[in-house]
């Protein structure tokens, strides 16, 4: 999802092409799902698959380039090794295709491989009975992704693999840190809130933040409930869907406070947050602002919005700062990724094959090197080039564990209305926060 | 019913004829209106069954199973299990951001009466006089209307930022002291959303009520004038009456489409109806709820009450305003 974000650029073209995508899906996955009868039976009585031809339909958001080409090369490369699987690719547009693969889990011939981003949204969709428990065809392997694979794991068992990861971190011109005589990257909030006040003086816009989209006021708030929370508290709260604990609370009043030190740009509550010349990401990237709190993605989201060819060497990249007194561990950080999942109509082991494909280091490289995130597999590391990235990554693995964004980590109802909850108290924060804390319990 | 009437009075031809005749053509006379009683019913079989098919499958049905969904704690993916009755509705009226969801809807849709009739009518009234450039105006008046809300939204979004162009040209004219910010202040974006909507939209009631006036008889206001009323006069005791019917229509679409208004705020001010939801409207606060968080039975909720909204006002304004204009074609006449 958040990777979308980053390669949205929502063309009427695309839609048609979209369009015309889908149409042909419903063609070619029904055609799948008769075969996989056959196929299924096959797999099960001999221990090879290559016999009988299956075919696969993908549903995934990467509809832009340059993610669009690099999975229809993978495809090339997948299907010259495994001759008698045929991938089916339906690129269509990220908000198009959330509201479309509900409906499509809901009816009888869904995709038979879809993305979606684990944790509390997975467990959401396990619901609907019709995604595969691949458990049995990625124990033997899975291992290897480390930690932030389990995100995709519900009870014990696996129903996806990620195929890149995402951290959400400071951004930073050094530029302009260095016109304001910064000169190391801020370790705590009162460093942080340092910082912005001699950039102000400096006439420069401290931080820029596309509240109009509510999900990157939600990182805020997130980022002070695990500076706040501890670990086992933050676990807790997700899977008991309550925000009850006082550290909760204190992350509203901290935030509150930091918000009252004025560190966001002018108008804030009305700047989207990507895709457009008045984006947040957009005045980070042409020296507008000195900062940002966004993913890992946010270079290859602003690189598109300047006419600065040396963009990826003027912007650097700290995580965010530790807050005095709180019960989290200060390395520890908000992310996520991006996986894929089986669905019950595809023939295995043919889908948990091309799920392992894209996680191999050369193909993660392919991945990595469209912008699209971190690499899922650590052993594709070496493909990040930009030092800014190198360090999101360094950060990312080196944390003690990542919180997984929370509107991911919870059912996905709670998650959204959370989401919600806090881009509305950003309009007016007070400390008690109590609309955010009551917001996972609302609406049906 | 119009058909009926028809053919009940002005039929004429052979079964006409027959009706008159009397004597041994009885029973034949029997067979013929049985005959053409069976090939009015294929006429009309004809003639409706695919539009009443498609109204049935695609208008009547799902509004009867949304309600029926409605009913029910669902998340779009498991079968419907947990019934709890109106439950959903009760959330809805019991959540302050619905209520202040509908209010901003009320809101817009006054303000779109009390603003865009009368500057469509004055408009309207002022491209109908003939004066040089007269076709080139009304182009103009009518331009952002054919502008897609998608591209009005964006292109007004980006004029509308801190220091964009509206500011730069409010400050160039000595207007810099009323600058606002106009998309992120909470007590301003939902009229700047207005003031959008009002450009995109004020064309389509200057055409439509520009059509009414030319409907007008000049005779009738040369009349007037000549019995001595002045322009005002005939201006609100013959154009304005014969306007009529143009206007209730005018206000019947606009009522409909504020009620409904999603497109251009969804696009300006966000998926959370602009800050602290400020420009929240049914519309945004339905996509909202049941798109995003996925909470399609109480997303379908919000629908049928929407649904109720307009078709409540639907029917009252039927039956107390469009009746003397529809008598005759959709309902009897008024007596």
């Amino acid at each position: 999802m958040r990777s979308s974000r980053a390669l949205a650029a929502v063309a009427i073209a695309a839609a048609t092409v979209t369009a015309a995508a889908a149409c042909s899906s419903g063609g070619s996955s029904s055609s799948s799902s008769s075969s996989t009868p056959v196929t299924s039976t096959s797999a099960s009585t001999s221990t090879s698959a290559s016999a009988t031809p299956v075919t696969l339909t993908w549903w995934n958001n990467a509809n832009t380039q340059p993610l669009l080409g690099v999975f229809q090369n993978i495809i090339k490369g997948f299907e010259a090794t495994h001759p008698n699987i045929t991938i089916t690719n339906v690129p269509m547009q990220n908000e198009q295709f959330k509201t479309k693969i509900t409906p499509a889990l809901r009816g009888n011939s869904p995709p038979d491989i879809f993305q979606q981003w684990g944790s509390g949204q997975q467990a959401t969709q396990i619901q609907s009975g019709k995604l595969a428990d691949i458990s049995s065809q990625v124990n033997s392997w899975i291992s290897s992704l480390g930690a932030p694979a389990t995100a995709w794991q519900t009870s014990g068992k696996w129903y996806g693999v990620p195929y890149d990861l995402h951290v959400v971190g400071f951004w930073y011109r050094k530029d302009l840190f260095q016109q304001a005589g910064i000169t190391s990257t801020p370790t705590t909030v009162p460093e942080l809130e340092a910082d912005n006040a001699k950039l102000r003086a400096h006439n420069i816009t401290p931080i820029t933040i596309g509240s109009k989209d509510g999900w990157p006021d939600a990182f805020y708030w997130e980022y002070f409930a695990i500076r706040e929370c501890s670990q086992s508290t933050v676990a807790q709260a997700m899977s008991s869907v309550s925000l009850s604990a006082p550290c909760f609370t204190k992350a509203s009043a901290d935030l509150a406070a930091f918000m009252k030190t004025n560190p966001f740009q002018t108008g804030f509550l009305g700047t989207p947050a990507q895709s457009v010349p008045n984006s947040s990401v957009a005045a980070l990237a042409n020296g507008k602002a000195a900062m940002e709190l966004q993913g890992d993605w946010d270079l290859a989201a602003g690189a598109g919005l300047t006419t600065d060819k040396n963009l990826a060497s003027k912007l650097g990249w700290f995580p965010f700062p530790a807050v005095p007194g709180g019960a989290g561990d200060p390395k520890a950080v908000l992310g996520g990724g991006d996986g894929y999942s089986c669905t019950t109509a595809a023939s295995q082991p043919a889908c948990a094959e091309f799920l392992q494909y894209l996680t191999t280091p050369a193909v993660q490289a392919q991945i990595i090197g469209a912008g699209a995130g971190l690499p899922a597999n650590p052993q594709a590391a070496s493909a990040l080039t930009v030092p800014a990235e190198q360090a999101a990554a360094a950060a990312n693995a080196a944390a003690p564990y990542v919180a997984v964004y929370f509107d991911i980590a919870l059912p996905t109802t709670a998650g959204q209305n959370l989401d919600n909850a806090v881009a509305k108290w950003f309009s007016s924060p007070e400390p008690t926060g109590a609309s955010i804390i009551s917001s996972v319990s609302g609406p049906a | 019913m119009t058909r009926s009437t028809a053919a009940d009075a002005g039929l004429t031809g052979p079964g006409a004829a027959d009706t008159a005749a009397p004597g041994p053509g009885a029973v034949r006379r029997r067979g013929r209106s049985r005959l053409r009683k069976l090939r009015k019913a294929t006429e009309l079989t004809i003639l409706l069954g695919p539009g009443l098919v498609l109204f049935l499958g695609f208008v009547l049905a799902p509004i009867v199973v949304g309600a029926y969904y409605s009913l029910y704690d669902w998340n779009g993916l498991g079968p419907l299990t947990h019934f709890w009755g109106l439950h959903n509705y009760k959330i809805a009226f019991n959540d302050p951001a619905f209520v202040q969801a509908i209010e901003h809807t009320l809101i817009l849709t006054g303000l779109a009466l009390v603003i865009q009739g009368p500057l469509s009518l004055g408009i309207a009234m002022l491209l109908n006089r003939k004066f040089r450039g007269r076709a080139l105006m009304r182009l103009v008046v009518f331009a952002p209307y054919v502008l897609p809300p998608a591209v009005t939204a964006v292109m007004w979004s980006l004029m509308l930022q801190p220091g964009g162009l509206v500011d730069q040209v409010m400050k160039a004219v000595g207007l810099g002291g009323l600058v606002q910010l106009w998309l992120a202040n909470i007590h301003v974006v939902l009229y700047t959303n207005f003031a959008v909507l009002t450009w995109q939209y004020l064309g389509f009631g200057i055409v439509l009520l520009l059509a009414g006036l030319q409907g007008i008889p000049p005779e009738l206001k040369e009349a007037a004038a000549i019995d001595g009323a002045s322009p005002w006069q005939a201006t609100r005791r013959v154009v304005l009456p014969l306007l009529g019917p143009t206007i209730r229509i005018w206000v019947f679409i606009t009522v409909i489409g504020s009620l409904q208004v999603f497109d251009i705020i969804f696009l300006i001010s966000g998926n959370n109806g602009g800050p602290g939801g400020a420009a929240d409207t049914m519309g945004t606060y339905l996509y909202r709820t049941g798109f995003q968080s996925q909470a399609f039975s109480y997303g379908t909720a919000i629908a049928i009450i929407m649904f109720i909204f307009c078709f409540t006002f639907c029917l009252v304004y039927q039956r107390y305003a469009l009746r003397r204009d529809t008598a005759g074609a959709l309902t009897r006449a008024v007596t």
